[in-house]
């Protein structure tokens, strides 16, 4: 027994030895291990740490500030008070929701939302309830706030236009960040909950610099993104202010001597090209976009007939009827087949081929010329001229003032309007161009097509002596003074332009003017202009026969209305062009209306003062608006 | 020879008292581990695994005062309990719906796999005492062995705690090794289970299969399952040769380090106090296991050696398996690093085992016959 165990020992202490040495292999695997992941590899997981540690967070900046040429601001920030829900410190999402309903009112709307952000998110993370609070709202959530575990109160920026209706079409607005524009972008900005970027007009033209610079924010986190503490900050930099050339009190007359008409008014400086006005009615409110729109808004907009989503100063094309014809006149005086004392018949009609043309007077002008042709609009007087200068002259003057190219006032949607050619007409609808098809386009009808804006330019360059002036918005970084290089000279002779706007001064300012019924009677601020009726639907015989009581058709078949004008006649400084969509006869509906934003503009002669700069970056935020 | 009837005063002195000041260092060590991961707080955890650890010193010190031979009549009872309150576990887990490793006897939550490591290093070694050197090699003679192991082991899979099954069976084979089996058959089953392999992996689950090469490459799965190991071995590395200093470790504090105050807490021991603490730590352990050895070179009796072989073993299992886990080395098999970690019952089963090596140690000089009767 006692050798035995022996024999056992002796058994025992090798494998004990065995096992001693499979020890000390092993444990000397992981102090190897242990040198590998320490001193070999200890950079590169020292980074990862540090990554681990540090999340970013950005901070959004400020939007730059839309002010109008005399510093009254027509888009701001507004503080914008918010509930928040942190579920975690709220504990039942439901019963926290109840205690809130006491105060806020909440719509069951709201509370699926809420309910819905909150599953999605983590529990720490907090989740809108309501924004855009009133005082007295948020003063009851922070009497009653120790009942209120979990809830807090924010502030934010929400955008806001002052400016209203009258403004919205210039401005645009702000609106959420769409999934297309996420996808376009890697601006990391745009996943920022709430954050809104321009969709129209201004805003969305000058969207980058009005963003400005987002700041970012160094948080250490721990790995589930609780902030423990900051570790730096970089405020970035707010956007950029922009002052426009709009004269906001002129604007809101412009749009409210429109109101209940779907139509235009642009308003323009003739030597520098400062756009006073450019009003389209009817418009929308701004604000409610930068918001969000409910369903039901959205569908009102969109389904109105009178478009209050379409900027018709800019993106609305007609044939300009009438008013075209200083275009006519100026194709035949450069062409020489007409002298301003050219004397042609007008017997209420011309023939060409089997097709009758007619003069809108039934019974004809008999013989007129340049001056009087203007004066009463007589269409058999550029039948002719057109015929004699050929469509090819007419429509080079047309292009030379501003018709059928875009002018880049400086919002998008600007639409180019349409100066018909042989090319155009064979690529458009494979045949060449018809010698009637001259006459209709020498009274501006047909193809041709003008914005209001356009209309409103052509009046600038035929007023201020045929100089090239552009239209704009905002005056040019180079030029802060508001004095820019001037625009070049149109090879125009400048006694054909005197003789046309001779033309002009008659429409309103003769007793045979066709405008004379809506004549400034101050001499001082007396106007010169063009009536203009454009055809919607072509007249027909029949209809002619009967008398023509275009008032009793349904309104979307009924003449546009327009009328182009310049004043002061003796030394000319504001153009503007109004249009009235399916307000009947231009002297009628578009004259008067034309008449009193002039008149407004000249009393308030804004050009006399440039526009007002506004110190550069984003000045902040006001406060709340107070009555909701 | 000394006489099996020594006084109270005499075992008391034959006490390993330097094995307790190790033990106890050790769990300073957690201590103030414990203090760093609640962010400089007692609480929830330092203060509690201290009061643990002066009650179990306490359990220990009974444990080693007790007589080996009545250790060794206790041997089959004790891993008979172990085994019934595993297959109890297992049946309540059933109706619990769920993965049950706790047995809850209202005073106290047992984890009968807890028992079982020590329960089934005493049935084994109460085997092996009586089979003498010239019998180990019959094939008869494995049997046993292998039920005592196995039957315990699919119970723990059932649960299932792939960690405790593991050790189980590395405790079990190894001290089958010790006593004596012969080698070539540990050559053999190792060449079986490497021929079984590729079969095995085309049986197992795709999500099993998963587990496995996530182990093999965390990087596969960084927000999954090789999260863990991943933060893990950022946080050892950053830790670098001397650490970021106590209570500065990034990863521990900001949260990414899993399971910082059990599993991983020898992670933020090397991330705190760098590759030095960790060697440190390591070599305390190996002093334990020198401890271990020379107890189980020292004692006259079979039973005594095999004990305390095997809970050398056991402690060695501890130590490589939670360490090679966090390193990334082996698998996340939620093992915790002994008297380190926190949590009472994996405390409890490694002093109660010190307090059986440090018995084997008193009564090294006793002599027992093969039989196993005590007293002879």
């Amino acid at each position: 027994m006692q050798k035995r165990d022996t024999d056992r020992y002796k058994l025992f202490t090798r494998r004990v030895a065995l096992v001693a040495g499979g020890k000390v292999l092993l444990l000397s695997a992981l102090a190897g291990r242990l040198y590998q992941l320490q001193v070999l590899e200890s950079s590169k997981y020292a980074t990862l740490a540090e990554d681990n540690r540090i999340n970013m967070r950005l901070l959004p900046p400020t939007r730059g500030l839309i002010f109008d040429r005399n510093g009254e601001a027509l888009a701001v920030n507004r503080q914008n008070y918010r509930v928040l829900l942190v579920s975690e410190r709220s504990g039942n999402t439901e019963a926290a929701l109840d205690r809130l309903d006491h105060i806020l009112g909440l719509t069951e709307a709201e509370r699926k939302r809420v309910a819905r952000e909150v599953q999605r998110n983590r529990s720490f993370v907090p989740v809108v309830v309501r924004e855009n609070l009133a005082w007295d709202e948020v003063a009851q959530i922070e009497f009653n706030a120790p009942d209120l575990p979990g809830i807090s109160i924010d502030v934010g920026e929400s955008r806001d236009y002052p400016g209203g209706e009258p403004m919205s079409h210039v401005l645009g607005y702000v609106a959420a960040v769409t999934e297309r524009e996420q996808q376009e972008s890697s601006d990391p900005v745009l996943t920022l909950p709430g954050f809104r970027t321009g969709k129209k007009g201004i805003e969305k033209a000058l969207d980058m610099p009005l963003r400005g610079r987002a700041g970012n924010l160094q948080l250490e986190v721990n790995s589930v993104g609780r902030v423990i503490r900051e570790l730096a900050r970089d405020e970035g930099q707010p956007g950029t202010n922009h002052v426009l050339t709009i004269d906001a009190g002129l604007q809101r007359f412009a749009y409210e001597r429109l109101q209940g008409e779907s139509g235009a008014v642009a308003v323009m400086d003739i030597h520098n090209g400062d756009v006073l006005a450019l009003a389209s009615t009817p418009g929308f409110d701004p604000t409610a976009f930068a918001r969000g729109l409910t369903q039901a808004e959205w569908e009102n907009l969109r389904d109105n007939p009178l478009g209050p989503l379409n900027n018709k100063a800019i993106s609305g094309q007609y044939p300009p009827g009438s008013t075209f014809k200083m275009i006519t006149a100026l194709a035949g005086l450069e062409a020489g087949v007409i002298t301003p004392a050219t004397r042609l018949p007008c017997a209420g009609s011309v023939t060409l081929g089997d097709t009758k043309f007619h003069c809108w007077l039934r019974g004809g002008h008999g013989s007129v010329d340049l001056n009087l042709a203007l004066a009463q609009s007589c269409d058999c007087y550029f039948y002719e001229v057109a015929r004699r200068a050929g469509m090819d002259k007419v429509a080079e003057i047309a292009l030379r003032y501003g018709i059928g190219a875009e002018l880049g006032v400086g919002i998008p949607g600007e639409k180019t309007g349409l100066v018909p050619t042989r090319q155009w007409k064979q690529a458009t609808f494979g045949q060449g161009w018809q010698q009637g098809e001259t006459l209709i386009l020498g009274i501006g009808q047909g193809y041709i097509l003008a914005t209001p804006l356009q209309l409103a330019v052509m009046a600038a360059r035929l007023s201020n002596g045929g100089f090239a002036v552009v239209p704009r918005l905002l005056r040019e970084a180079n030029a802060p003074d508001g004095k820019s290089k001037p625009y070049p000279k149109l090879k125009t002779s400048p006694e054909h332009i005197r003789h046309v706007l001779a033309g002009m001064d008659a429409v309103t300012n003769s007793q045979r003017g066709t405008g004379y019924g809506a004549r400034i009677v101050d001499p001082e601020m007396a106007m010169a202009g063009k009536t203009g009726t454009s055809q919607v639907k072509r007249i027909t015989q029949a209809e002619r026969d009967a008398g023509n009581k275009r008032a009793e058709l349904p309104w979307h078949l009924r003449h546009h209305a327009l009328f182009v004008a310049f004043a002061p006649v003796g030394n000319p400084r504001y153009a503007c062009a109004v249009i009235v969509e399916h307000g009947g006869g231009g002297a009628k509906a578009a004259a008067p209306v034309a008449r009193d934003v002039l008149v407004e503009t000249q009393k308030r002669d804004p050009s006399a003062t440039p526009p007002r700069q506004v110190a550069g970056m984003g000045s902040g935020t006001l406060p709340a608006r107070e009555p909701r | 020879m000394r006489t099996p009837e020594m006084s109270l005063a005499e075992k008391l002195w034959q006490v390993n008292w330097g094995l307790l000041l190790l033990l106890a260092l050790i769990g300073m060590v957690g201590f103030a581990l414990l203090y760093s991961a609640a962010g400089g707080r007692m609480e929830p955890w330092a203060m509690r695994h201290a009061v643990r650890f002066g009650i179990f010193v306490g359990v220990l010190l009974v444990i080693a005062l007790v007589d080996i031979r009545i250790w060794m009549q206790l041997a089959y009872p004790i891993y008979g309990l172990a085994f019934v309150m595993l297959v109890a576990v297992d049946v309540l887990g059933v109706i619990g719906m769920g993965a049950q490793r706790w047995l809850d006897l209202y005073f106290i939550q047992l984890q009968p796999s807890e028992l079982m490591k020590i329960g089934l290093v005493l049935a084994l070694a109460r085997y092996y005492h009586h089979v003498s050197a010239e019998n180990i090699g019959r094939i008869t003679h494995l049997f046993v062995p292998l039920g005592l192991i196995v039957a315990p082991v699919a119970l723990v899979m059932v649960q299932p705690d792939l960690g405790t099954a593991m050790m189980l069976i590395l405790s079990g084979i190894g001290i089958m090794f010790i006593a004596g089996v012969r080698l070539w058959k540990f050559l053999l089953a190792g060449l079986a289970v490497a021929g079984a392999a590729p079969v095995a992996w085309s049986m197992l689950r795709e999500y099993q299969q998963n587990r496995i090469l996530t182990f093999l490459d965390p990087e596969r799965d960084p927000l999954g399952a090789g999260y863990h190991i991943t933060q893990s071995k950022i946080a050892l590395g950053s830790g670098g040769l001397f650490g970021k200093g106590f209570m500065q470790g990034s990863q521990a504090h900001l949260n990414f380090l899993p399971e910082k105050q059990t599993d991983f807490i020898f992670t933020m021991l090397a991330e705190e106090f760098g590759m030095v603490g960790g060697l440190v730590v390591i070599g305390l352990f190996v002093c334990v296991l020198l401890y271990g050895f020379a107890i189980a070179l020292r004692s006259r009796n079979h039973f005594g050696r095999l004990v305390a072989m095997g809970i050398t073993l056991t402690l060695f299992l501890y130590i490589f398996i939670n360490i090679g886990m966090v390193m990334g080395l082996l698998p996340v098999v939620g093992i915790p690093l002994p008297l380190v970690s926190y949590g009472g019952t994996a405390m409890l089963t490694v002093l109660a085992a010190c307090g059986l090596l440090i018995s084997v140690y008193i009564h090294r000089d006793v002599t027992t016959n093969r039989s196993g009767s005590p007293f002879s």
